[in-house]
């Protein structure tokens, strides 16, 4: 299904002055004019520097977007991931008109609504009766377009006993669920939202995913979600770039943009290595040297097939005698970072405390975990009384499982789709005629 | 490459409803837009009223409280005190006269002029026609303008009715002019301060501070005619002082009126006007990266 473009963003840039504004300010401003009149460029505009909040920068000016290139059809649910000064809400705030870029264009069909926070414009001396009217308007309905979902909003917040009470009388909940209402029955073609599903209760968070799926597969509404829920992203978007100091450094689909994003700085994905490093992992304890993942056949591995086992293998040192037992245990992530679960030996098959170097391996069996990507967690504790913590690299070994769409055809032939799910075991059916 | 061509092409073929870009005509009012959202304006100018009366006792009534309780101290302090001359007009109604036009005049402009800082939050937030805003701001202070009219008719009708010693002329037609001088005028002194203050808001000291000088300069508490010759031209120049004085001779018979200085204060209107749509134009677009 192609549907048309409906919003066409060309080298879209961004550049912010930093700093306190004083009295250096006029003299910029001046200088900036003097250039103008002479046709010459923006003197500052030079200097822009990548913006990386982190690093100490030599010009008062950064860029806070840079060349920003995508295009979205009719129906799209796109979705910006990013760190915190990556650069999303400069460009959220471009594409609904708040700010102007510093370069480039965009160009939109239709009709664009932005939903940056929940009640803007919300009075506390208001009864919600009003504040939905002045939010709508606000948000671009005309009166008798609320007026014809007054209802529905009403209804879809579930605040009818209270909607003629000033809103500084609501709880927060009720406060937020009021103005969420009026947003999801907003109309407009091109739908921009950041962030404002962090609030509320489960049951209404569900009640406006669910709403916003509707909106985008039944009426063909574009939307922009801006978020920093993973699983959110993965669910609603089917498209997602990343930003990253201002750039787009990934444009594809939801759950690959996803595991890049998580995966970002991580490299050696399948394998770990201190044997030559002069500071390894650990304490007084104990020490990791290495850890990595293999196939059945001792060949090391990051990009493992779904019905092949394969074994997380670790060394290790336990440095001193101690009358702990020392246990290499494993933790599995999926790729959202959610806890899967985590794994240790028995303590009564491994050796007491004794210095050495040892080797561990843990045999995943094939068919157990379902396509995707997962991270390892590799740590070694001592225990006894309480849990001594000699080293944990969290998200240590990192490995993708895939599914040869060839050879296995017994287990997908009547899927259309993914099959949802972190796991997926092979279990004993017994299917049999009863009637 | 003969491709892009093709694009270009292509491109102009669709009909895009909105280009957003660096550049765009600082004269262009975009007033569609803003007619379509006049609902929003409605709701503004309604909110103003309900949210700066809730929770008071008195409620609405203030809007008359305000002119005559400043109309009384102006007659204990320049007229008894002070003892300025009011032209032989009696002294409640040529103050009334005056703080009636100066409040709307002086509220239009206080008001526009920290829409950008009082909205911040909102501006930030969601995109409308900025122009909503002062415009909404107008229109509630020519309500109020309205009701505090009122109260100034009631009061002249009872010295020209009973006591007799006002004498209104045919110039009192020229009133909705004067409004509507008045009321462009504010808005466009206004949007030049509201546009400079989200930079510098040294403006915003100033302000309160102008706006009281401001209504010295103009025959509130004193009539034009009060002012020595070598003076005249400074208070003539203040584009308020004729309005003032035109509301009065035609109200009261006393006063000073010229169709040129009449004229003056339009034109200055008009060009502090466009002015004022050129700064807020340029600002409107930016703000949010200075405020």
């Amino acid at each position: 299904m192609m549907g048309d473009i409906l919003i066409k963003v060309e080298n879209i840039s961004k550049l912010y002055r930093l700093g306190e504004v004083g009295t250096g300010t006029i003299s910029h401003d001046l200088n900036r004019w003097w250039a103008k009149i002479r046709g010459k460029e923006d003197p500052f505009a030079r200097i822009g520097e990548v913006n990386d909040r982190s690093i100490k920068g030599e010009s008062d000016y950064v860029w806070a977007l840079q060349d920003i290139n995508f295009e979205l059809r009719r129906g799209d649910v796109l979705g910006m991931i990013g760190k915190n000064g990556a650069g999303k809400s400069t460009l959220l705030k471009i594409l609904s008109k708040i700010t102007q870029p510093t370069t480039g264009e965009i160009k939109i069909k239709g009709r664009i609504a932005s939903l940056l926070e929940v009640g803007t414009g919300f009075h506390p001396e208001l009864s919600g009766r009003e504040n939905i009217y002045l939010n709508g308007a606000i948000l671009g309905m005309t009166k008798m377009g609320i007026k014809k979902r007054f209802d529905e909003i009403v209804d879809f917040a579930g605040v009818e006993r209270y909607v003629d009470t000033p809103v500084k009388r609501y709880s927060s909940g009720m406060y937020v669920r009021l103005a969420f209402a009026v947003a999801a029955f907003l109309e407009p073609e091109i739908l921009i939202i950041d962030e404002v599903l962090a609030v509320g209760d489960a049951e209404f968070q569900k009640k406006c995913l669910g709403k916003m799926k509707d909106v985008s597969d039944r009426d063909g509404r574009t939307i922009i979600f801006v978020s920093h829920s993973m699983p959110m992203i993965a669910s609603l978007c089917r498209r997602a770039i990343i930003l990253k100091n201002g750039r787009m450094i990934f444009d594809g689909t939801a759950s690959a943009a996803v595991h890049h994003y998580q995966n970002a700085g991580k490299e050696n994905t399948g394998f770990l290595n201190f044997i030559d490093d002069s500071r390894k992992p650990g304490d007084y304890l104990g020490e990791l040297l290495q850890a990595w993942v293999e196939d059945m056949n001792g060949k090391m591995k990051s990009e493992l097939l779904i019905n092949e086992g394969f074994k997380v293998v670790i060394r290790y040192i336990v440095k001193d005698k101690t009358p702990l037992a020392p246990l290499p245990n494993f933790h599995f992530f999926d790729q959202f970072g959610q806890y899967i679960f985590v794994s240790s030996p028995l303590p009564d098959k491994i050796t007491l405390g004794i210095p050495g170097e040892y080797l561990a391996e843990c045999l995943i069996p094939a068919n157990f975990f379902n396509v995707g990507y997962f991270s390892i967690g590799v740590a070694l504790t001592f225990h006894h009384s309480g849990i001594h913590v000699s080293f944990y690299e969290q998200h240590g070994l990192n490995i993708t499982i895939t599914e040869d769409m060839d050879n296995s055809f017994a287990r997908t032939s009547n899927h259309g789709g993914e099959i949802p799910g972190v796991v997926r075991p092979f279990l004993n059916w017994n299917t049999i005629k009863t009637k | 490459m003969s491709d892009s061509k093709e694009n270009i092409g292509l491109e102009n073929a669709e009909n895009w409803t909105e280009v957003i870009s660096p550049s765009a005509s600082l004269f262009d009012l975009r007033l569609k837009e803003v007619w379509r959202y006049r609902d929003l304006m409605m709701l503004l100018v309604r909110r103003e009223f309900v949210a700066t009366y809730k929770q008071t006792i008195l409620g609405p009534i203030w809007f008359f409280l305000q002119p005559i309780l400043t109309t009384i101290t102006f007659v204990l302090i320049f007229g008894k005190i002070a003892r300025i001359s009011t032209d032989s007009v009696p002294m409640i109604i040529f103050y009334l006269a005056g703080i009636t036009l100066w409040n709307y005049f002086s509220d239009s402009l206080n008001r526009t002029s920290t829409i950008f800082k009082d909205n911040a939050s909102l501006f930030g937030k969601v995109y409308f026609p900025r122009l909503v805003m002062p415009l909404s701001i107008i229109i509630s202070n020519l309500i109020k303008l309205g009701i505090q009219f009122i109260l100034f008719l009631a009061f002249w009708l009872y010295f020209f009715l009973v006591k007799g010693n006002v004498h209104p002329n045919i110039f009192l037609l020229l009133t909705p002019v004067l409004v509507v001088i008045m009321g462009i005028l504010g808005l466009g002194f206004g949007m030049i301060i509201s546009a400079m203050t989200t930079k510098y808001r040294d403006l915003i000291f100033l302000l309160t501070f102008g706006i009281q000088l401001l209504m010295y300069a103009t025959p509130i508490i004193y009539p034009l005619s009060s002012i020595p010759l070598r003076y005249k031209w400074l208070v003539l120049a203040n584009p308020m002082t004729s309005i003032v004085e035109t509301f009065r001779f035609g109200f009261l018979g006393s006063g000073y009126f010229s169709w040129g200085s009449l004229l003056y204060s339009i034109i200055v209107t008009l060009i502090i006007m466009g002015i004022g749509i050129l700064i807020f134009n340029k600002v409107e677009r930016n703000f949010m990266d200075t405020v």
